[in-house]
């Protein structure tokens, strides 16, 4: 093996032989001839592996000429009838925003195949106390510590008025209360901003629940009546969990997935 | 003996009760009688005594009562509370005669028919009532046994979906005309078919019309529309087509073959066109419209519809209709002309700009009305079978009401969560049922504007809606692949 590029260097510097693409050609010329020789010849377990080889080699040349051949030839199409017929007054209308209208037929079949609770975020990490709310001190030297301030996104609902501020143990900042959580629907991949109705669960501790603090894995309800679904009863449908996917007090915005 | 209108005797006048003097009028304009007073307190029912003596009919007919377009629900006093009172001058009140029949509101599903196996797209009760047949994307065609209300015959024969299926108005044909623009005959008694393949279209078929029963007691002619803008009328008897009529630039959507030897295409260039049936010659072009015009009704859709039938005479087990073809002929001839009274055919067309126009065709290029309101493109538009209503789908979630004389709006039917897409009525005018894309039908009471009944249970859009002519079923169909009864 060269060490190193003089043979490259001396071709470039000096060119090739005069007779060097005669000779190339006629070597590739005389390349089957040679093969077919020496396969005739070899003997013994050389001659088997060898063969062996010939023969896998030999099925995938067939195989890409087929293909090529097929190329060039036009198919009769076949003649099964294409999915998802439409009457003949939706025929020309593609447009028709599909993300909204949801089948209830695939709603209904989820819910009998898999078990009810399965969400997609199954392991959160647990957040502890020191992590979600802030010591704040009071009174004159600051030396009573009762209260807490939450550190992340949190949901009160409509009707919020907060306690006297000189009783209130848990302090939940305006600047971090959310009302809309952007929700996609996993099968459609589409996303909807859908106002927040509560906070259902939080994996980290019952006292987030009650507080409305919402981490990644929560478990939030929120108001679907605006993709119009409706029950096999006839009734409509208007809220529906979602499980947040994101770390909310990280990105300013509440991303989740809908539980369908 | 028939008696003098005998209330202003009848009624004893409680205080001193003012009286006003009133002329019936029936729905033309014609007075009946000559004009009395009566007190304005007068209710509907005593009005109908005295209408019924006027008319001097064997048995008492039910009628409604309007006066200055505003019916009389309570009493005549009421009604007129708005307006101001002239006891000088002769108040006209129009008097409707409304069906004799009713027909109750379908309330539950009797049976969930399983069996096509790609989503069914069309729909059809035959006119008598006595068959069903339904189209759907796995290429076939099912007839249904009402009376068992299991499959009956399953129709092979096309390679694409069925788009659309007619009943010959004698009930004895089917056609179904599919996506890859052929159209089949088939026999309901049998499942076969009759006939040759009629194929001549280049792109699918949208519409099929049959020539009406009192013009052809045969049924020979049937027109058929397609999306490449040409309509073609096909003797049914020879397999071949007759007649091509083109002047269409783009798809036709609609096609109705008028009782007047008229014949109304609409299309997707925005224009509906009047071609004469006996010689195919365009005899007018009516513009309007702003975008696509999607669907056509007729004032006399229903009777052409049914033919020979009368609904009246409906019986729990329903009949063809017997009789030779002359009987036929005159049958549906007197039918026709009663629905039709004295003014030309009226034609309303609905469109994707929202809006709808009726039309007079027969008569003038201009619209008699443009009827607004709707906030979304408009799917369906249907007379009521008196003619009196006309009641348009669209998908902006609602159904809409208008006159169907004037077109003027009466009221909007709410309650669907997503796109109407098909409406019924029922034989005697007084209910509607609508398919949705929500996967449910509602049944609305036209009188009141109120829902009657919510039928859920599809587990997918609705795409077909039918209301049987003897009133006895609704039939629907949609994406769930079954048709529910």
């Amino acid at each position: 093996q060269p060490q190193n590029e003089h043979i490259e260097l001396h071709r470039k510097r000096h060119g090739r032989r005069l007779d060097y693409h005669e000779r190339l050609r006629k070597k590739e010329g005389r390349e089957a001839h040679e093969r077919s020789r020496k396969a005739k010849k070899m003997i013994g377990l050389k001659a088997k592996l060898y063969h062996k080889q010939r023969h896998a080699e030999k099925i995938q040349m067939k195989k890409t000429i087929k293909m090529h051949e097929k190329r060039n030839t036009k198919e009769k199409n076949d003649e099964k009838t294409p999915k998802g017929a439409v009457p003949a007054y939706l025929l020309d209308r593609e447009g028709q925003s599909r993300a909204k209208v949801l089948s209830n037929m695939i709603k209904q079949k989820r819910k009998e195949k898999a078990g009810k609770w399965e969400v997609p975020v199954p392991k959160v990490r647990a957040q502890g106390e020191t992590e979600v709310l802030k010591v704040i001190r009071t009174g004159k030297r600051k030396k009573k510590a009762w209260k807490r301030m939450v550190t992340k996104v949190c949901f009160v609902g409509d009707g919020f008025t907060r306690k006297p501020p000189k009783y209130e143990r848990f302090i939940r900042p305006m600047g971090l209360r959310f009302k809309k959580a952007h929700v996609t629907h996993p099968e459609l991949k589409a996303t909807f901003c859908l106002p927040i109705l509560g906070v259902k669960k939080n994996p980290s501790s019952p006292l987030y629940t009650t507080l409305g603090v919402i981490t990644k894995g929560t478990v939030i309800e929120v108001n679907v009546s605006e993709l119009g679904l409706v029950t096999q009863g006839g009734k409509v449908i208007w809220g529906k969990y979602a499980q947040v996917t994101n770390n909310p007090e990280n990105d300013g915005c509440i991303n989740a997935v809908l539980l369908v | 003996a028939h008696p003098e209108p005998p209330a202003p005797q009848v009624m004893a006048p409680s205080e001193d009760a003012e009286r006003l003097l009133i002329q019936f009028k029936d729905e033309a304009g014609e007075p009946l009688g000559s004009p009395f007073d009566v007190p304005i307190a007068i209710t509907p029912d005593r009005l109908q005594l005295v209408c019924n003596a006027l008319l001097q009919k064997d048995e008492p007919v039910p009628l409604a009562f309007y006066v200055h377009d505003a019916e009389i629900v309570t009493s005549l006093e009421k009604t007129l509370a708005g307006q101001a009172l002239e006891t000088e001058k002769v108040l006209d009140i129009v008097y409707q005669p409304q069906a004799v029949f009713r027909v109750r509101a379908v309330t539950r599903c009797t049976s969930s028919l399983e069996g096509h196996t790609e989503a069914v797209i069309s729909v059809a009760f035959s006119p008598t009532g006595k068959y069903l047949a339904s189209g759907s994307g796995d290429t076939t065609v099912r007839f249904w046994d009402l009376s068992t209300e299991t499959p009956q015959f399953t129709a092979k024969g096309h390679r694409h979906w069925v788009l659309s299926i007619a009943w010959a108005p004698d009930g004895k044909k089917l056609a179904s005309g599919c996506k890859n623009s052929q159209i089949f005959l088939w026999d309901p008694a049998t499942g076969n078919q009759l006939g040759r393949v009629l194929a001549g279209h280049s792109k699918w078929i949208t519409w099929l019309c049959w020539e009406p029963l009192h013009i052809n007691p045969e049924c020979r002619y049937l027109a058929s529309a397609s999306k490449d803008g040409s309509i073609r009328i096909w003797d049914t008897l020879m397999g071949r087509c007759d007649k091509i009529l083109t002047g269409h630039t783009q798809s036709v959507t609609c096609v109705k073959w008028g009782g007047d030897g008229l014949l109304y295409s609409s299309s997707q260039d925005r224009t509906i066109k009047v071609w004469r049936s006996q010689d195919g010659v365009l005899c007018r072009t009516l513009q309007g419209h702003a975008h696509w015009v999607n669907t056509m009704a007729l004032s006399t859709d229903y009777v052409l519809r049914t033919g020979a039938f009368e609904p009246a005479e409906a019986s729990i087990n329903p009949q063809d209709v017997s009789g030779s073809l002359a009987e036929l002929k005159d049958k549906a001839q007197q039918r026709y002309d009663q629905v039709r009274g004295q003014g030309p055919e009226r034609l309303v067309s609905g469109s994707d700009d929202f809006t709808l126009f009726l039309w007079k065709p027969a008569e003038d290029k201009k619209p008699l009305e443009r009827m607004t309101g709707h906030q979304a493109l408009i799917n369906q538009v249907l007379f009521s079978p008196d003619t009196r209503i006309i009641a348009s789908a669209s998908f902006d979630k609602s159904i809409k009401l208008w006159d169907g004389r004037t077109g003027k709006y009466i009221t909007s039917l709410r309650g669907h969560v997503s796109a109407v897409y098909q409406i019924a009525w029922s034989a005697d005018s007084r209910l509607l049922v609508s398919g949705s894309s929500d996967s449910t039908l509602k049944v609305w009471d036209a009188k009141t504007g109120k829902l009657a009944i919510d039928l859920p249970g599809h587990a997918d859009e609705v795409f077909a809606t039918d209301w049987s002519p003897d009133g006895q079923r609704v039939a629907s169909g949609g994406k769930d692949k079954c048709l529910r009864m």
